[in-house]
């Protein structure tokens, strides 16, 4: 790997793919499809040459415009390259799902694409310009894949979408501006650095006053709206519903990890002590959005906003887990804890992202055999007709559900371990989320595959070859990680070991 | 040896969902044969493990970063509900040998539960047991809510949902546990070892044991376990009572009464003469068992006769479990044997071999059906298993009850006195099943006489093989044990003795 810049031609590989796809009309799938097989090779390259300390390998550096601090610097570490990872499997999937894209198939896949560029450029970025410039590149493609090819809504849904995560970014914008006054410094390891020797907040003061607090709100506020934190959800449900479901593949299974992701990469490594300040009002925000989330898919009757809400909750988990482990830890024991819950979390972002996109592609399938139709209560005694596609969308569901020998237990399990230390009244609270979630997930199955089959879904299709060799890798995905978590953690753990030894609360 | 009845379950249970379809008697084939090695494994474990104390059989590292490991371990109390496990696995092959519709997955379904509650059974980690009690939920739920009867998705849900508040209240405990212990270790023995406060036993314990005691139908919170047991098809209702409502009993002892055993100490203070956790549990167990054998006098449906009937019974194990002493605690581990035993065989006279003939279970049609002379065999059986039930002294029943009274009678005579109008209460339900359903003379207007030759009266098929075989070794294991109850007594006792003696002051 000596010499050759892996993480930019990671980030240009799609960018080309788009530019080909563009102007190759009928068969831009099948060079979507190909860009995306390669890119997820690409990532898993750099997924096996990652330095076994944890810290970060595959650095690139360029001076750019020194007089502002930009700098082209990547770098990826096992929190970086999972990521990659995760991204390139979404990727493939959503493509894989959007077949039947008739009106310009070139500028949808083109629009994947581009957004797959913005996914691996924010996941490498180590310099603020250069990530914000990727996490705005993401965005654009997103707002245009939902206002063109969405459902009947899709313009508000759309609108709202953009302006909370703009509304979202000026906030993270305005804060490193602020620091950049401060610091002259936009590269994110000099931040961390300068935070953690506890020079970052008397830098600040000096420049600016007592601000260093509300600029910590800014950056959260940025990755709030993008996770999302309750109360910044609200744009969530109405975009997850009105995108088509292949794009919401994307939003729910790559885009919400750019929010845990920046959270962790940015936001604690600059504004621990902050957010260590904070600790209590965001604790309770993450148990609100967790049990919220749930309670919310519980009273959904459309199997989209049913998911949507129970990604809230999902990912109210990775919330939970962040925020628990912001304390300054007393002893081992409670290093332990912190480290059990970062590596929960971020299985939980992998997790969460494998079976919510598989989720949303088996509703895509569902949608494809029934015109469209996607209500909890249109449905029922799918079982007879399509067994397999009941007993596959069975395994998603309940992985998603949090069963043990699947994907989604693992992560969950972690973070409550480590939280229930860190935060036991929270941890306590938050398990009515798991609770609520079992009930949700079992009435899905219930309403959806079992009781009498309503006469027009008689000779509802089963899934063809094609479909059950796409969703096999998925579903085998879910039982290997299920059954030997530490295919992930032990690549990731040095990297929480890493993170946790250089973060001051 | 033993710890292959699991991946024998398992393994299985695999090759069942991969049969193919439409070959109902090689399903079958395949399902009792793995039936049959598992009873065979287990009995020669308890043969084998006779005179042995606790005997390590697994145990590797899983998640080592996390310190959990694949421990399993038997002593004589695993042992013992092990070659229940079987018995009872044999009995529900044979008694679902009519099953026609998608049998490979009935089956595969029932080899799953099986597993799973192998799995709980033999676990030597705690993080282990939860994850077998939390698989064993999945196929307990298709089970009622594909080949159930009576209300079968309301009472599927209902179980599956009771189930995870349960194992939600079991998980706090697990987490709590672990981060108060402070060891890196979720083994049975290291947690029992790590000497937790006696202020932190105090809450965790009564959370853990009515965790537990949800599965083990303890009132107020048995009402999953009627509807449960009446909607299920016979093999699963066999397996409910039989094996899955002593998973929470051995939850129970194992994990509340052996990790935590200070919760069970006296508060410090009374209230209307409870002063402590015990005399909480051991008060609700009272109320159990009376309440379950009246509203068992009640009932019009003969199956929920025997659903109420378990609730009363499972009293008992919770009872003897309370008394705390050697007789006390031998007699419920003994009850939770005898009433596995009896409970599958009387689910499977009155669920199979009498509805699948008569094609209804309420009193009042079965009454002028005169099924004494019709199906003497089913008559002659139920006789033989009410006697059991009811506790006559030459039956599994008698020994294990009795022994639980003589243990609590040291140390609640007046509850004692309480569960005893139960069993009388027992022979009352009991003798009017026998009475209404087998032995009625009701709408006989012309005399018996009349109806032997009736010529409007249709023959019932015949009893066939696998129920007269079914019925002749559950019958035969409840005699065996009436007659010479040393051959579970000596393996019990010792366990018994080392449990306590490790744990109870």
């Amino acid at each position: 790997m000596n010499g050759i810049p892996v993480l930019t031609l990671l980030t240009v590989l799609p960018l080309v793919g788009a530019a080909i796809a563009l102007v190759s009309g009928k068969h831009a799938r099948m060079v979507a499809l190909a860009t995306s097989i390669a890119c997820l090779a690409l990532a898993l390259v750099v997924w096996t040459h990652l330095n076994a300390d944890g810290t970060m390998s595959l650095i690139e550096r360029a001076s750019w415009a020194p007089s502002l601090g930009i700098e082209y610097h990547l770098g990826v570490d096992g929190l970086g390259a999972l990521m990659l990872v995760l991204s390139s499997i979404v990727t493939l999937m959503s493509v894989d799902a959007a077949h039947r894209v008739r009106r310009q198939p070139g500028l949808y896949f083109a629009l994947v694409l581009t957004l797959e560029a913005g996914l691996f450029g924010s996941f490498t970025a180590l310099n603020f310009f250069h990530w914000f410039l990727f996490w705005e590149l993401s965005l654009i493609p997103a707002f245009f894949l939902i206002k063109i090819w969405g459902g009947a809504r899709r313009g508000p849904a759309a609108t709202q979408f953009f302006v909370y995560t703009m509304a979202g970014s000026a906030a993270l914008l305005v804060s490193f501006l602020a620091l950049f006054v401060a610091t002259h410094s936009m590269d994110f390891g000099q931040l961390a650095f300068l935070a953690s020797t506890g020079a970052l907040e008397p830098m600040i003061t000096s420049h600016l006053g007592s601000v260093t607090l509300w600029l910590a709100i800014g950056v959260l506020a940025g990755f709030a709206v993008k996770v999302p934190l309750a109360p910044f959800h609200t744009w969530l449900p109405a975009a997850y519903a009105e995108a088509p479901s292949p794009v919401t593949m994307l939003l729910t299974g790559a885009m919400s990890k750019m929010g845990v992701y920046g959270l962790l990469r940015i936001a604690v490594p600059i504004f621990g002590h902050q957010m260590a300040q904070m600790r209590t009002p965001l604790l309770v925000l993450a148990v609100i959005t967790v049990v919220m989330g749930a309670w919310a898919a519980a009273a959904q009757k459309d199997l989209k906003r049913v998911f949507a809400y129970s990604s809230v909750n999902h990912l109210g988990y990775c919330l939970l887990g962040i925020f628990a482990l912001a304390i300054p830890a007393a002893g081992t024991a409670a290093q332990a804890s912190q480290a059990a819950a970062l590596n929960g979390v971020i299985l939980q972002m992998f997790n969460h992202g494998i079976t919510a996109a598989a989720l949303f592609w088996f509703i895509a399938m569902m949608q494809e055999r029934s015109g469209g139709e996607r209500g909890i209560d249109q449905f029922g005694g799918l079982r007879k007709p399509a067994p397999v596609l009941c007993g596959l969308m069975g395994i998603a569901l309940f992985s998603s559900l949090g069963l043990p020998g699947l994907n989604g237990f693992v992560g969950e399990f972690l973070i409550f371990r480590g939280v229930f230390p860190l935060a036991w009244v929270a941890a306590t609270v938050s398990v009515l989320g798991l609770l609520v979630t079992a009930a949700v997930i079992l009435t899905v199955i219930q309403k959806v595959f079992t009781g009498p089959v309503p006469e027009q879904w008689a000779k509802f299709p089963d899934l063809h070859g094609g479909e059950r060799l796409a969703l096999a890798p998925v579903i085998g995905l879910m039982l290997l990680v299920g059954l030997l978590p530490q295919l992930i953690v032990d690549t990731v753990n040095p990297t929480v070991q890493n993170l946790l030894a250089h973060w001051r609360f | 040896m033993l710890a292959w009845t699991i991946y024998l379950s398992f393994a299985g249970a695999l090759v069942l969902a991969l049969l193919p379809r439409g070959n109902a008697a090689l399903a079958r084939g395949v399902a009792l044969c793995v039936a049959v090695a598992g009873l065979a494994l287990a009995v020669a474990g308890f043969v084998g493990g006779m005179g042995h104390a606790r005997m390590v059989l697994v145990d590797v590292p899983w998640v080592a970063s996390m310190g959990i490991r694949f421990t399993l371990a038997a002593d004589g109390i695993s042992r013992l509900l092990v070659l229940l496990t079987g018995l009872a696995a044999v009995a529900g092959v044979l008694f679902s040998w009519n099953i026609e519709l998608r049998t490979n997955e009935f089956f595969a379904f029932f080899l799953a539960l099986i597993g799973g509650v192998y799995g709980v059974f033999l676990s030597g980690d705690l993080f282990l047991l939860f994850v077998f009690y939390e698989i064993a939920i999945v196929p307990k739920y298709f089970l009622i809510a594909i080949w159930g009867s009576t209300r079968r998705e309301y009472a599927a849900m209902k179980l599956a949902l009771y189930s995870f508040a349960g194992s939600a209240m079991v998980l706090i405990g697990l987490l709590a546990a672990y981060a108060t212990a402070g060891s890196h270790s979720t083994g049975l023995v290291e947690l029992a070892r790590a000497g937790l406060p006696v202020s932190f036993q105090m809450w965790v314990f009564p959370l853990v044991f009515t965790g537990f005691a949800i599965l083990a139908g303890m009132w107020p919170f048995h009402t999953w376990a009627p509807t449960g047991h009446v909607a299920a098809p016979t093999a699963a209702s066999m397996l409910l009572a039989g094996v899955v409502m002593k998973l929470g009993a051995y939850g129970c002892l194992r994990v509340a009464i052996g990790l935590f055993p200070h919760g069970l100490d006296p508060w410090g203070f009374s209230f209307i003469g409870i002063g402590s956790w015990r005399d909480v549990f051991a008060l609700l167990a009272v109320i159990g068992i009376v309440y379950g054998a009246l509203v068992a006098l009640a009932q019009t449906d003969f199956k929920f006769v025997i659903g109420y009937s378990s609730v009363s019974h499972m009293g008992f194990v919770l009872l003897g479990l309370m008394a705390l002493n050697q007789i006390g605690v031998t007699g419920a581990v003994l009850q939770m044997f005898s009433h596995g035993v009896i409970a599958g065989l009387l689910f499977a006279i009155v669920g199979r071999i009498v509805y699948d003939r008569t094609h209804t279970r309420q009193f009042a049609e079965l009454e002028p059906m005169h099924l004494s002379r019709r199906l003497p065999f089913a008559a002659w059986a139920f006789v033989i298993a009410g006697m059991a039930s009811m506790g006559l002294p030459g039956f599994s029943g008698f020994v294990a009850e009795l022994q639980v009274l003589v243990g609590a009678w040291s140390v609640k005579p007046w509850w004692t006195l309480a569960a005893g109008v139960g069993i009388v209460i027992g022979v009352a339900y009991t003798w009017r099943a026998l009475q209404k359903a087998f032995f009625s003379d009701a709408h006989a207007p012309h005399g018996l006489h009349m109806h032997v030759h009736d010529p409007h009266e249709h023959a019932f098929a015949a009893i066939t093989w696998p129920e007269a075989t079914g019925v002749a070794l559950l019958v035969g294991v409840s005699l065996a044990v009436g007659l010479y109850p040393r051959i579970l007594l000596d393996t019990i006792e010792p366990a018994v003795k080392a449990l306590l003696a490790g744990g109870v002051q």
